[in-house]
């Protein structure tokens, strides 16, 4: 089944300041979209838009799953109809037990219920596929973690929950280059079951996966869309282009 | 969701007793008076009741606890008598009282998981019973009243004994006006399996209770016991100020449970404290839920070599709430040992204070101590403060202090519900994933009770 996010003209504020100009974007399955552009031209604030974040405001504009209004939706709500936001700094849940966590998301987002050892063997292989030791279950979720590993993790939740449109915001940032491999093995993995927003700054990740669309944010606003060629006028000229 | 809802369906009801007596409010010797006269103790208890009184006149209320200053004396009636019979049957006991336990669920509780069950209701106790096999092992679970009657050598040797009547104004007030509790001896060498458990309820208003227990292990014995608390919520001031006293014998093992969920108008001036002997080891495991004011600082004096102390300290405070809890470790001897673990919650403007005092002094020689203090805030009208003190002269000892505060903000509920966790379930699953120790700690239908409160008040908490 084909899903789809639409992003129509979206504009958005925190507090008093405008962090989005009437964005468009769409994403579908099958669809990697790659979304550069210089700190603070608004990528992730498109991110937080599209999970919930109540501290961003809409203004204008609409986000739509599946031509639905989304934006009525709490941020669990979303999640369950299976849109995926991999947070930039992923924040520590003390005394909250990662198999516990992992556990609870996978049965609110599939809704169904497993029995423990069931789910330690799901995790347990993708685990292994990510290189996060077994170890990993019995901590706090990112506690003690380092930045390599706080990315695998994200990781490992975009293996187990198999979302039908994931945003990846800088979840290559601090990735060693065995990582970055499954990584791109995943995305082209999923991608007939899944359409991909990543927001990223650097090209390594272009080298196994082959984007729909390459668009770049500058100032709020999205300045260019294209192909290949656009990342390779960045690596040149920086983002004076647009 | 509404506020208070469930809460109130659980432990927030009132029965109409009419009761067989009530004081008026207010205190002088004469309450005193009155309440020995009506319980026709000996003359030492009235003696011992009639100093404390003098103790307590004398002293100032303590400056150093935050809201104290709120509490008046003089509005509160000091003995509330609802039934003038102990049963040992639930079925003699009153309807209206025997039901506020069966919404409580402590004769349920009784028939699967307990050794014996004392209930207390205002000032005196109402039911008390143990199993026929505990009570041919020689063990004694009594009220503390019936326990002058019929155990005055043992009650004469120990009552205030490890809490002076002068040990502090609330430990005084306690002794002149104590009523109920309970009390427990061990034997040598028995080790009790089932818990025993008593449950204290207050049901009329502007009431004060002061329930005194005294546990005894003798030497070489295993008792767990378990003490339960609520309260009708009104909008007058209550006041619970308990004195416990436990006597753990050489090799003893006693642990002192507590689930302590007063409504939000108690006052709650505790004074819990055990002496150990040589080998003997004492937990105070206790979480404090409710009350408008806890003032609590369960100690351990281990008085000969090897005696150790394991003392856990749970608090929540919600709105209005100020839970000023911690622990006490005084290494009187060598090679003994004391871990302290606090673990706090506040929010929606509530308070926690960890108070603590360990002291090895010279001559405890290999002796060691752990401290550690766990505090989580959900917002930033709420408070937490710690005070850790440690009097260390022994330069042999082992000293460990460990303090951290979490910060629940909007990152960590965002963050889970990006993962389809709904906020209200992610709150929970952080909660109960931080007072997991203690709930490790309880038996295993408690457990489940303590996971339930803690929902419950969470779900009012945050809505």
């Amino acid at each position: 089944m084909e899903n789809r996010i639409d992003i129509e003209k979206l504009s958005v504020r925190i507090k008093e300041k405008n962090l989005l100009r009437e964005v468009s974007l769409h994403v579908k399955t099958g669809e990697t979209h790659i979304l550069m552009g210089p700190n603070g031209s608004g990528k992730t604030t498109l991110a937080r838009a599209i999970l919930g974040d109540k501290r961003y405001t809409v203004t204008e504009g609409r986000i739509e799953f599946n031509g639905a209004d989304m934006l009525k939706l709490k941020p669990h709500e979303r999640a369950r109809m299976g849109i995926f936001v991999s947070f930039q700094e992923p924040v520590t849940l003390q005394g909250v037990n990662t198999l516990s966590f992992l556990k609870a998301s996978y049965e609110s987002i599939n809704s169904t219920k497993v029995t423990m050892s069931e789910f330690k063997n799901i995790v347990g292989k993708n685990l292994q596929r990510i290189g996060l030791p077994e170890s990993v279950n019995e901590r706090y979720v990112n506690e003690g973690f380092s930045g390599g590993e706080k990315k695998k993790f994200e990781l490992l939740q975009l293996l187990l929950l198999k979302p039908k449109i994931a945003i990846l915001d800088e979840i290559d940032t601090g990735l060693d280059l065995d990582s970055m491999k499954v990584l791109s093995n995943a995305v082209n993995e999923m991608l007939p079951e899944t359409g991909f927003l990543i927001i990223t700054h650097n090209d390594r990740i272009l080298k196994h996966i082959k984007p729909t669309l390459v668009h770049v944010m500058k100032e709020g606003s999205i300045t260019r869309s294209g192909g290949l060629e656009l990342v390779e006028e960045i690596e040149k000229g920086g983002y004076k282009i647009g | 969701m509404g506020k208070l809802e469930i809460k109130a369906d659980r432990y927030d009801f009132k029965e109409d007793i009419d009761y067989k007596m009530r004081f008026p409010n207010g205190l002088s010797e004469k309450t005193i008076k009155n309440l020995s006269d009506i319980k026709g103790e000996p003359n030492w208890m009235k003696e011992f009741r009639l100093n404390a009184y003098r103790f307590f006149s004398r002293r100032p209320m303590p400056s150093w606890i935050d809201g104290l200053d709120q509490l008046n004396l003089d509005d509160i009636s000091y003995f509330a008598l609802a039934s003038e019979k102990k049963s040992t049957s639930w079925d003699e006991v009153p309807q209206k009282i025997k039901d506020t336990y069966d919404k409580l669920g402590i004769p349920e509780a009784e028939k699967k998981a307990l050794g014996g069950v004392e209930a207390m209701f205002d000032s005196t106790v109402v039911y008390n019973n143990v199993r026929e096999e505990l009570k041919k092992e020689g063990i004694i679970f009594c009220d503390t009243d019936s326990a002058v009657k019929d155990y005055p050598e043992l009650v004469k040797k120990y009552f205030g004994k490890v809490v002076s009547p002068n040990d502090n104004k609330f430990a005084a007030l306690n002794s002149a006006l104590w009523s109920g509790g309970s009390f427990i001896y061990v034997p040598k060498g028995v080790k009790v399996k089932l818990p025993l458990q008593a449950y204290f309820r207050i049901n009329a208003a502007n009431l004060g209770q002061f329930e005194r227990t005294l546990i005894i292990a003798d030497e070489g014995a295993d008792v767990t016991y378990i003490e339960g608390c609520s309260a009708t919520t009104y909008s007058k001031e209550s006041l619970h100020a308990a004195v416990v006293e436990i006597i753990a014998m050489k090799g003893a093992h006693v642990k002192y449970i507590t689930i302590q969920n007063w409504s939000s108008d108690v006052y709650n001036l505790v004074t819990k404290r055990a002496f150990a002997y040589e080998n003997a080891y004492v937990e105070w495991i206790d979480a404090n839920v409710g009350a408008k004011l806890t003032a609590k600082y369960p100690s351990v004096y281990m008085l000969e070599p090897g005696a150790k102390a394991n003392i856990l300290s749970i608090a929540f405070a919600d709105k209005d709430q100020h839970q000023d809890a911690g622990a006490k470790a005084v290494h009187l001897a060598p090679a003994t040992s004391s871990v302290i673990r606090s673990k706090s919650i506040c929010l929606n403007g509530g308070r926690t204070t960890y108070r603590g005092l360990v002291k090895i002094p010279r001559g405890s020689r290999d002796s060691s101590t752990s401290v550690t203090c766990d505090a989580l805030i959900f917002d930033d009208y709420s408070r937490t403060d710690t005070y850790p003190y440690m009097e260390i002269s022994e330069e042999s000892a082992d000293v460990s202090h460990e303090a951290s505060v979490g910060k629940i903000g909007d990152d960590q509920r965002l963050y889970m519900e990006s993962r389809g966790i709904p906020e209200n379930e992610g709150i929970n699953m952080i909660v109960l994933g931080f007072v997991g120790e203690f709930v490790k700690e309880l038996p295993l239908e408690f457990a489940l009770e303590f996971n339930r409160l803690i929902k419950i008040n969470m779900e009012n908490a945050v809505g």
